[in-house]
């Protein structure tokens, strides 16, 4: 087998050394009736890279890619375009076969790498600080509303209807269990996002708000009002941001008052991987610090007095605090940061600020060609590179007959919020730096055909 | 043993940078490289990125929404940025240079073909929302590892989605809550022994349970009595690591099981250290009923300096029913099916929720059903066979100088556990790991588990050669007898690392978590900026 080492010759003279007569000796400790005595039957036996490789791709051949056809979702997973030079340094041995930096002495790549992308995150935030990583959006979300449960001391999160429904979901599932007191605020298909909504639950109880910036259907709300609103009567906002290329064109929620920033960074050099591994996103006050989750890695010297890197506050996390420990999580999404700050690297502060300026171009000529197809119009005031636009029937059937003509039209708010009736005309449509004229015109072309195919 | 260095080798440098014979101008020495950091490297007018129509790029219609400048983030070039990002590679250890013998971390071999299957197209430029019938592909993955996964653990279904090992200890316990939900029974006590890794507590409380700890017996085991003694009407289940922590299994697993069914609970497995026993034992036929499988250890995903990993989690016949959204399922007729929010009420009711956005952590699911096929069934045997092969050679090989506290109760599993009890005064585990650091190798896990006093604990893997493991077991026990003998070098150790002993006292009381300077200062800063002497 092309990854064990050991020859035969070896695990004989191995075994002497042990004083052991056969490899089963050494699983003595295993009850006999529970020890397999062979291979587990049913399972195929070992395969070449050849064989394994052709499995594969047959497997990934099934599949329609992004690349290969007309492609307009987003709803949290955005497809840009990821420079070569990413992917092949994620791939250097050093970074990519290292564990967590627990020896600080030989991590010092990793570490650097840690401190400089908290840096570019806080700096995109608009935060005073950001943690080394979490596992997505989704899961940063939630770990943002017990922070700010532990911070306020108070229970009660509000959600904005705007919140993508998967980040809801999650949040719901895990308060069912912790107690926690959360109110939904319902989806609504309003031109605007529910602002005023948000603004009037929040009452004197309530630990946080939690708004999506663009919000799920690509609105987006004034942060600085809610802001004010929330800290009058002692909440935090959490600011979720699920598209962090449009913080290029837009403020940055720390700056408009957001406490505690939280997104997901697959946007930048992580790809869509369909929905995994990602990259939480997480940043806040310093005066928050001790109450963050997550990894941070701090500036230091060592015994010589040159600068180097350590991960610090460690009496926050479990291996320390074990159950009092202000999260549970430990391995978080190291190489997919690395990814981002490579990328951010390479974009800088005016790079990343262009790129934004062509994502919201790509998704004006979308809208202004799509909104010319007779009963379709554009739900938003105010988009980044996504909006939504309502179809004069459920939307969940146009995106089925539009793949059938391999076309990847857009997520249909009736998949994202399957119990809210009144949304299934409602079709989310994203564009990027990836979409072209001959890709609009190809999503406009068809999209007439199946809405007249339906009228007809 | 063989003489270390036997090519002839030496490091070339007397005492490491810092005491080198002379400052050169640079900072630098030889192949040993000082990096600024970027924002000390790069400018606002640098771009790596060529940006299509920039110049064409209307922003009306955003207003007052507008930023009012751009972030302050600093561009590089394209070869600016890859000598940057490869500068600071090298001065990280990682396995492709050496042992990485971390207990309970499992840091075997990362295989190249895993890294070019997650790149098809295919799977990598794939959408989580795409119609089903453009991802059939990928849900095959999905449903095949997780045939494996059932077929190995000898349990009745899997979530997939769970992101790394600690979140699928939740997702196990929160299956845990909604049966216990759907018993009508309160149960606010999980039962976690003192050896356990710091996330099963940390879990247990997130999950909003109590926890209360049970001893070890002096053999290194879960105390039975003790904790047959608490269970009781209160208590939801245990957690219990197998292999445990101390690197050796638990003969009692099947015993346990019973009288926590019998009292009502549910036994929670921590399989971080599965790779022990992958095809030699089915954690099903010891009466588990869940247990969290971390891709990133057995299933040689990389851990790419602290993730991502996955932990899908394999669950009893009991708990199935309440596994969380999505999942994928495979009709009699074969076809595959994925299950979400739109479709659960159809004969899933029961699911407990979602725990992430999307279906979890695709990238991994290719790496770990390619590593799956290229061993099969025959191979994934000899893993465990040889990963336990060796940790058993590093024991026997080095207890007659490191006390190995358990070894008289028989073989270790996977990872060899020493303490340091017999160095000289003043001498500890902490010498010996940085001391590692100088001999060309990655410490084991230190003071860990908390039962054993200045615990070492060496897993060594599979994928470690036996001239490999010779090399390391000279070290040690050099090291071990430089401890013994008092020599006092070890307390400055490492000598030869890119830093030496780093402050962490400084940097926890006066926190610097982001870059203090400004963007875009222009120019490489002078060498006593970044603190070179």
């Amino acid at each position: 087998m092309r990854y064990l080492p050991l020859t035969a010759a070896d695990r004989t003279s191995m075994l002497e050394t042990i004083g052991a007569a056969t490899v089963d000796d050494l699983f003595v400790d295993v009850p006999t009736e529970a020890r397999l005595a062979g291979p587990i039957q049913g399972l195929p036996a070992h395969a070449s890279e050849m064989a394994v490789e052709r499995h594969m791709t047959t497997l990934a051949a099934k599949n329609v890619s992004a690349g290969s056809a007309p492609f307009f979702l987003g709803a949290g997973a955005y497809r840009h375009h990821v420079p070569a030079s990413v992917d092949h340094l994620i791939q250097r041995g050093e970074f990519l076969t290292a564990y967590t930096p627990y020896q600080p002495e030989i991590a010092q790549g990793t570490l650097q790498v840690l401190f400089e992308f908290q840096t570019q995150v806080a700096r995109l935030f608009g935060t005073d600080i950001a943690n080394a990583s979490m596992y997505d959006g989704s899961t940063a979300c939630w770990e943002a509303i017990l922070m700010a449960a532990r911070v306020t001391r108070k229970g009660r999160a509000v959600m904005s209807g705007g919140l993508h429904p998967h980040y809801g979901e999650v949040v719901r599932t895990m308060a069912k269990f912790t107690k926690d007191d959360i109110v939904s605020l319902t989806p609504e298909l309003t031109a605007d996002p529910d602002d005023a909504a948000v603004i009037a639950s929040i009452d004197d109880k309530t630990s946080c708000v939690v708004v999506q910036y663009p919000d799920v259907l690509g609105r987006i709300p004034d942060l600085a009002a809610i802001a004010e609103a929330a800290h009058a009567k002692g909440a935090l906002v959490v600011a979720v941001v699920t598209e962090p290329v449009a913080l290029g064109l837009i403020e940055a929620p720390g700056a408009l008052g957001a406490d505690i920033v939280v997104g997901e960074g697959q946007s930048l050099g992580v790809g869509l991987q369909f929905g995994g591994p990602y990259l939480g996103l997480f940043g806040c006050r310093e005066k928050f610090v001790r109450q963050m989750p997550g990894r941070l890695c701090g500036q230091t010297v060592d015994a010589d007095g040159k600068r180097g890197f350590v991960l610090t506050l460690s009496t926050r996390e479990q291996h320390i605090r074990r159950e009092k420990a202000t999260s549970n999580i430990c391995t978080n999404s190291g190489l997919c940061a690395l990814a981002f700050s490579i990328h951010l690297t390479l974009l800088g502060g005016d790079g990343l600020a262009k790129l934004a300026g062509v994502n919201h171009a790509r998704a004006q000529a979308t809208f202004e060609r799509l909104t010319r197809i007779p009963g379709v119009s554009l739900l938003n005031t105010a988009y980044f590179n996504e909006a939504t636009l309502i179809l004069p029937r459920d939307a969940r059937e146009v995106v089925r007959e539009l793949a059938e003509k391999r076309v990847l039209g857009g997520v249909s708010l009736g998949r994202l919020f399957p119990v809210a009736d009144g949304l299934h005309n409602g079709l989310l449509v994203a564009a990027t730096e990836t979409t072209t004229d001959e890709d609009i015109e190809a999503f406009a072309l068809e999209l007439e055909v199946v809405l007249e195919g339906a009228s007809a | 043993m063989s003489a270390v260095n036997a090519s002839g080798w030496r490091p070339s440098m007397g005492e490491g940078a810092g005491e080198a014979k002379f400052a050169t101008s640079s900072g630098d020495y030889g192949l040993m490289l000082e990096e600024a950091l970027s924002f000390e490297l790069g400018s606002a007018d640098k771009c790596g990125v060529d940006i299509d129509d920039a110049d064409r790029a209307p922003v009306s219609g955003l207003g007052r929404f507008l930023r009012k400048a751009a972030p302050a983030l600093p561009g590089l070039t394209e070869p600016e940025t890859v000598r940057h990002y490869t500068r600071l590679s090298r001065q990280n250890y990682a396995i492709d240079l050496g042992p990485f013998p971390l207990g309970s971390c499992t840091m075997k071999h990362n295989p190249r073909l895993n890294e070019k299957m997650a790149r098809l197209a295919g799977f990598a430029d794939l959408h989580p929302m795409q119609p089903q019938k453009t991802i059939e592909g990928a849900l095959e993955v999905i449903e095949q590892l997780a045939d494996w996964l059932i077929t190995l653990t000898g349990m009745a279904s899997v979530a997939m989605s769970p992101k790394a090992g600690a979140h699928g200890e939740l997702c196990g316990l929160l299956c845990i809550r909604a049966a216990l939900d759907a018993r009508g029974e309160v149960r606010d006590v999980v039962l976690v022994p003192e050896s356990a890794h710091g996330t099963n507590p940390a879990t247990a409380a997130f999950a909003g349970f109590k926890v209360e700890s049970i001893p070890a017996t002096p053999a290194g085991r879960v105390d039975v009595a003790a904790l047959k003694a608490k269970l009781g009407p209160n208590v939801a289940g245990v957690m219990i690591t197998n292999p445990n922590t101390c690197g050796l299994f638990e003969p009692d697993m099947r015993e346990i099981a019973d009288a926590v069914h019998a009292a009502g609970g549910y036994v929670y497995c921590d399989g971080a250290n599965f790779n022990a026993i992958v095809g030699k034992v089915r954690p099903g036929d010891l009466g588990v009923d869940a247990m969290h499988i971390n891709l990133h250890k057995t299933f040689s995903t990389p851990h790419g300096g602290g993730g991502p990993g996955a932990g899908p989690v394999v669950l009893s016949e009991a708990l199935a029913p309440f596994a969380p959204l999505p999942f994928v399922t495979r009709g009699d007729d074969g076809s595959i099916h994925l299950v979400e929010e739109e479709n659960a009420s159809e004969g899933h009711a029961q699911a407990f929720g979602r725990m992430v956005a999307f279906h979890g952590q695709m990238g991994m699911f290719t790496r770990a059903l390619t590593y799956i096929l290229s061993h099969g069934a025959d191979g994934l045997r000899q893993v465990a066979e040889d990963a336990v092969l060796n940790a058993n050679y590093v024991l026997r090989s080095c207890e007659d100088l490191l006390p190995a506290p358990f070894a008289d109760s028989g073989p270790c599993m996977h990872e060899a556990l020493f303490s340091d009890a017999g160095l000289a005064d003043g001498f500890s585990t902490l010498d010996i790991a940085k001391g590692l650091i100088d001999e060309g190798f990655h410490p084991m896990t230190v003071y860990f588990p908390l039962v054993v006093k200045g615990a070492m604990l060496v897993e060594p893997t599979e994928t470690e050669s036996k001239a490999g493991l010779d090399r390391f077991i000279a070290s040690l026990r050099s090291l071990a007898e430089r401890a013994k003998a008092g020599d006092e070098s070890l307390h400055s150790a490492p000598h030869f690392a890119p830093r030496r002993r780093l402050d962490e006292t400084l940097a926890a009381r006066k926190p610097v978590l982001v870059w203090q300077g400004e963007a875009g200062v222009p120019g490489t800063p002078s060498l006593s900026e970044i603190g070179g002497s």
